[in-house]
């Protein structure tokens, strides 16, 4: 007979239902991003997934541990896809690879496997890749390029020549860059003018990914998956900096709800920062964490030379976790004032 | 009705109560052999009253409270004592306990009733009666109850807090007792009323036990008492008693400190009818109801003999073909009874039959996630995870830090962790290691206090001799003095007749001790012989002494 131990009775949760939901709350951004460039989203995802798994399973092995209940667990996918998602969709597939394959053997099971490691992965990836080729991780898709999918696919796969006009700027590199080449004789509001561009928002398109991301997020939230603090914190962070910036100078500063919608903001506050091994753990950590994470993402952005925050800032509250963690401990029961 | 608390952090897990709560408590038959372990509740062990060979009347008792942490034991029916000896215990362990092993005699003959009218008595005899009926806390946690009627010193008592809550899946004997047995409830917790005289009364049940409440509300009407009953909200561990009281009162009793001392003080439903029965009736504690349900053909309630081994009472529950094991208490805080001989006790307050399918085997443990679920659960808001993981590094001082000793184990962390980690196994380990390492450690001082004490001594007495033999030599040497009316060598000479005077008497002792005979026979010359041999004899008869006495002290 098998020695089981109390409490008999146990909630119906795992960690790979938890991963499940995380990768079906990713659906609505990809969907957007099929709709905005093709199945070509599809060959990424999938290049991704193959690396990471592979990556995990060899990890796995030479550390002797079981396969099937890691490679079953989800996680590796998990980072496999928040990697996809966060890089340019276009990005060519050995770039892919890299990032993930770092991810998951670096920065997941170098530092001890699923639970261990201090560091979100799929930030050490992007942070690792955009230092490494800023160039490359700089090349979003253009929207009206009128590229079908074997083109693209062609483009991921390297076997045609990376074309400006296939690829440019995200819309909040291309803001920074019209500021600064305007050296303050160009506003805001005239950089941000081409519709074409910058859509309603935050960027055409791209606005409408981070609106995926953000109902996928919600979905999350209400579900319980995650938690409100560090999302809602946030995305408080990142408007309550673009917003005091935008106050004191609209011309020159874009206002919040183009940050908020633009480059990494909504993946990062309801993906990335909430991942509960990298992230604080105490209700009140959680909210110094989160809005620090976006605070700090939206200056990094702004005044960084980076197109985007939201990977440095991350990785930069990781490290302060244990200490947030430490001077946040909660009061226990019958010891409140 | 008062307003209600909230308690952080619990859990809900599916009741499983229906099937056991829809018949009537009925009465278990009478075994065919009885098992009565001495020890039933916290405190001493009650000293055995009956030998092997005695026959012993239903409510006899037959272990006497030790000291006043204690609670008397008896006979659950008539009948003959087998034996007082070592019998399996219902433990995890597996260990044996003391017990009076009674073959029963099927006439269930009582002996001779005490009725009293509780309010004539004064409180001291109350609690005598609670204690020598062996009254404790039926909820599970045993705990003595005349000892809990002992109002705190410091503070009047605010709130009695009476604890139908039942919040434990698969358990329905305290619903059962206050949809029948209201009445003597209500009795009951009078008497504890009378004996703590609190501002307030409160009595506490799940909302999910409507009968039980109605009961409950027409029973304190019907006695004319101004207890409140108050539905509280389901969610485990609301029937934890710190939880309870959190709920009725808003107060939090943390770990270290008494309830009482708060203002607050909690009985169980089945305590309490038992109290008025003892008092009332004159009755001991010698049954309970026990719920069997799980995976049996028969679910219920039944009154039974405390004493009944588990195998007895398979007849009744009816197990199907796949059961693989028998929790006793609940779910959430039992544990699997090591063997079917096991006997039911004063905490059985529900025996579940597992089967593979109610109680799968676990999935693998997974690395923690640090996802936070635990500590959300936790009624005591401490941080699960960071307990674990301190716990698995024996890192047991960090352990305390965060407040391992507050936790109650009461398994709401396990049951929500998604990495299927045994949290409360994990805890449960480094209390009992940090409890043996400070049992070691009390040990070990102990013996240092012991050894620097022998150590002084010997110190002590060399120091003496020293004295002794350095004076010694100065009488040697004073007649050779000019000074003789110098203080001093008086002083030595009254020494040195003292210490020559405790070397004869030694010598005398020692001899007698060899030579029977040799008693009574004063000896001049031996006396002589001694004095002359000074020092030296005194240093041989010392000696055999101060060394005995060192292994006396070591033993
Ligand atoms: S519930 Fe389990 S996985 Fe989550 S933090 Fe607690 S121990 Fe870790
Ligand atoms: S078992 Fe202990 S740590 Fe776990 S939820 Fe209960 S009180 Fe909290």
């Amino acid at each position: 007979m098998d020695f089981i131990t109390p409490p008999y009775l146990t909630q119906d949760i795992s960690i790979r239902r938890i991963m499940w939901r995380v990768l079906a709350a990713l659906l609505p951004g990809i969907a957007v991003c099929l709709w905005l460039l093709g199945p070509v989203i599809l060959a990424q995802l999938a290049i991704a997934t193959l690396t990471a798994l592979a990556a995990e399973g060899l990890m796995l092995r030479l550390r002797g541990r079981p396969l099937a209940p890691f490679l079953g667990d989800g996680s590796a996918v998990v980072t496999a896809w928040l990697i996809t998602l966060a890089f340019p969709p276009l990005a060519p597939w050995w770039l892919t690879v890299v990032g993930v394959a770092f991810a998951i053997v670096v920065a997941k099971h170098l530092y001890g496997g699923l639970g261990q490691n201090p560091f979100n992965p799929a930030m050490i990836a992007f942070a690792v890749c955009i230092v490494s080729f800023p160039a490359l991780m700089s090349q979003w898709p253009a929207l009206d390029a009128g590229a079908g999918f074997g083109e693209r696919l062609a483009l991921i796969l390297g076997q045609a020549p990376r074309l400006d006009a296939l690829t440019g700027a995200t819309p909040l590199d291309a803001l920074k860059t019209a500021l600064r080449l305007g050296e303050g004789q160009v506003g805001v509001a005239a950089a941000t003018a081409d519709r074409a561009v910058f859509g309603h928002i935050a960027g055409r398109g791209w606005e409408w990914v981070a609106a995926g991301h953000l109902v996928g997020g919600l979905w999350l939230m209400w579900r319980g998956t995650i938690g409100w603090r560090v999302p809602i914190a946030f995305l408080g962070g990142m408007t309550m900096v673009s917003g005091a910036l935008w106050l004191w100078q609209p011309d020159g500063f874009a206002n919040p709800l183009f940050h908020l919608f633009s480059g990494g903001t909504m993946l990062g506050a309801f993906f990335i920062a909430t991942d509960p091994v990298t992230g604080c753990t105490t209700p009140r950590g959680q909210l110094i964490f989160g809005f620090s994470a976006g605070a700090l993402a939206c200056l990094i952005r702004i005044f960084g030379g980076y197109p985007d925050g939201v990977a440095f800032a991350v990785l930069l509250l990781n490290l302060c976790v244990p200490i947030i963690d430490l001077y946040t401990q909660p009061p226990i029961f019958g010891m409140k004032k | 009705m008062s307003a209600l608390f909230q308690f952080n952090g619990g859990v809900k897990p599916a009741t499983h109560k229906a099937r056991s709560a829809q018949t009537p408590i009925d009465t278990a038959p009478l075994p065919t052999l009885l098992v009565v372990p001495l020890h039933q509740s916290i405190g001493s062990q009650p000293r055995p009253l009956v030998r092997a060979g005695e026959h012993v009347k239903k409510g006899q008792r037959i272990g006497a409270a030790d000291k006043w942490l204690s609670s008397a034991v008896h006979a659950p029916t008539s009948g003959k004592v087998l034996a007082v000896e070592e019998r399996v215990a219902a433990h995890p362990s597996g260990l044996s306990a003391l017990s009076i092993v009674i073959a029963p005699d099927g006439k269930d003959e009582w002996i001779e009733l005490e009725p009293f009218d509780p309010a004539t008595l004064p409180p001291e005899r109350v609690r005598e009666i609670l204690r020598d009926a062996g009254v404790v806390g039926l909820g599970g946690a045993v705990f003595p109850s005349h000892v809990k009627t002992e109002a705190a010193k410091t503070r009047a008592l605010e709130a009695l807090v009476i604890n139908g809550a039942e919040c434990e899946p698969f358990m329905t004997c305290d619903d059962r007792l206050m949809r029948e047995r209201a009445e003597g409830i209500a009795r009951g917790v009078a008497i504890f009323r009378d004996l703590l005289r609190p501002r307030r009364v409160l009595v506490g049940i799940e909302d999910n036990k409507p009968e039980a409440i109605a009961a409950m509300l027409s029973a304190v009407e019907a006695i004319g008492e101004d207890f409140t009953v108050v539905p509280v909200p389901t969610r485990y561990p609301a029937g934890g008693a710190k939880q309870l009281i959190r709920v009725l009162t808003g107060k939090e009793i943390p770990a270290d400190r008494r309830s009482p001392e708060m203002g607050a003080q909690c009985f169980n439903v089945a305590t309490a009818y038992t109290a008025w029965r003892a008092v009332a009736f004159g009755e001991p504690v010698i049954s309970r109801i026990v719920t069997l349900t799980g995976n049996v053909e028969r679910a219920g309630n039944w009154e039974i003999r405390l004493g009944t081994p588990l195998r007895e009472i398979l007849p009744l529950m009816r197990p199907k073909a796949d059961t693989n094991r028998y929790i006793m208490g609940g779910p959430m805080m039992g544990f699997e009874l090591p063997s079917l001989e096991a006997p039911i006790v004063k905490a059985s307050n529900c025996i579940i039959a597992g089967s593979p399918s109610l109680f799968p085997p676990p999935a693998p443990e997974m690395p923690c996630i640090r996802c936070g679920a635990c500590a959300r659960a936790c009624p005591h808001e401490l941080q699960p995870f960071e307990l674990y993981w301190f716990a698995r590094a024996r890192n047991f001082g960090k352990t305390q830090e965060y407040k391992l000793f507050d936790c109650i184990e009461c398994g709401g962390c396990s049951y929500v962790c998604p990495a299927r980690i045994p949290l409360v196994q994990y805890f449960r380990f480094a209390k009992s290691e940090i409890w043996s390492r400070e049992r070691d450690k009390a040990s070990a001082d102990a013996a240092k206090a012991r050894f620097e004490r022998r150590q002084a001594r010997e110190a002590r007495e060399r120091a003496e001799k020293a004295e002794r033999l350095a004076k010694a030599s100065e009488r040697k040497a004073a007649p050779a003095s000019t000074a003789p009316n110098d203080a001093a060598p008086d002083e030595t000479e009254a020494a040195r007749k003292a210490a020559i005077a405790a070397a004869i008497e030694r010598a005398r002792v020692q001899r007698e001790g060899v030579q029977a005979g040799n008693t009574g026979d004063p000896d001049a010359t031996r006396r002589e012989e001694v004095a002359g041999a000074g020092i030296g004899q005194c240093r041989a008869v010392d000696a055999p002494d101060a060394g005995q006495d060192s292994r006396r002290e070591g033993q």
